[in-house]
């Protein structure tokens, strides 16, 4: 067997079902119910935000979701097999042109926002 | 002097990936495969004025190795092979030639370490092969990347082992204390954390230190 097989082979028992994971895209509004641990205890934060990127394959995969909180932009990476990620909700789906979103870093909140993506 | 080792294997480097713990860490892993290994002789202070195993990996096709090699691995009664490399085991005595090794001898948490050849860098220069620091890039300075001064004017010859530019990496490089994460042995698999010397495809030893 050639090794990029046995690679997936292996990564492939980390990787979750389509059925556990929402297809997302660049554009998408997502909520990310996302596990943190403090101390002994455990909670959900959920992180919600715009899709701007994904990137990486396999088990590598990663997205990235920025949001403006109290007026500063935050953005956040996750790994989208990682197992601290409960769950992720698709708020809206957002129809662009680009599959990274670094531009909106320049434009104010109203020049960000996205027409809906409508399904063919 | 061999290093004593409680366990070991010649295997390949396949190549890095991640895996993630119940609890949600991700954890950089190498993924190597190695063995089944043949023990294909075994010196002995009498005979050879040292202990160690030879062990052989990698079944290949007979027509690709050559007589006196073939020859070796025949008188063993194993198939052919086309590694070999020897290990001084702690417990010699148990093993006999012709027995087969493999990775279940590896079990999770246990440290290993695992040596390769790293990759070649080619011809390099002194700051990328040394770490010298290198000159100013600016204001008429003509001293980039240069070595320096190699030496006083007293001793009249350069010291051994000064570093100047040449060729890099292709050294046979050790990492000691890799944990094993994972063992696959129904596919011969070995994840250990961290990264392991040498191209993917690449030749390795794994073993583990008996201490």
């Amino acid at each position: 067997m050639d090794r990029a097989r046995i690679l997936r082979a292996v990564e492939g028992s980390f990787i979750k079902d389509d059925s556990e994971i929402p297809q997302i895209a660049p554009g998408d509004m997502v909520r990310v119910h996302f596990k943190v641990i403090e101390g002994d205890k455990e909670r959900i934060q959920p992180f919600e935000g715009l899709v701007i990127a994904v990137r990486g394959s396999g088990v590598n995969r990663t997205f990235t979701v920025r949001k403006v909180s109290f007026g500063v932009g935050v953005e956040r990476i996750f790994p989208l097999y990682s197992p601290r990620i409960e769950r992720i909700e698709i708020l809206r789906r957002g129809r662009v042109r680009r599959a990274k979103l670094y531009y909106l870093r320049k434009k104010s909140a109203k020049e960000s926002r996205l027409e809906e993506r409508r399904e063919a | 002097m061999k290093a004593v080792v409680s366990y070991g294997l010649i295997g390949e480097k396949i190549g890095m990936t991640r895996i993630f713990t119940p609890d949600g860490l991700s954890v950089p892993v190498t993924v190597l495969q190695c063995g089944p290994c043949y023990v294909v002789q075994k010196k002995d202070i009498d005979r050879d004025g040292y202990r160690a195993l030879q062990l052989g990996y990698k079944e290949v096709k007979e027509r690709k190795l050559n007589k006196p090699l073939l020859g070796h691995l025949k008188k063993a009664q194993v198939p052919p092979l086309r590694f070999l490399a020897e290990f001084h085991f702690k417990d010699h005595e148990k093993y006999e030639v012709g027995q087969v090794l493999k990775v279940d001898g590896f079990s999770v948490g246990d440290r290993v370490d695992v040596r390769g050849i790293s990759k070649g860098k080619g011809f390099q220069g002194v700051i990328r092969r040394f770490g010298y620091s290198g000159g100013p890039k600016s204001h008429g300075s003509m001293f980039y990347r240069e070595p320096g001064s190699i030496g006083a004017t007293d001793p009249e010859k350069v010291f051994k082992g000064k570093g100047l530019p040449g060729r890099m990496g292709r050294d046979t490089v050790t990492v000691r204390n890799l944990e094993v994460v994972a063992v696959y042995p129904e596919r011969n698999l070995l994840l250990v954390r961290g990264a392991v010397p040498g191209p993917a495809g690449g030749r390795v030893l794994v073993f583990k230190r008996a201490s």
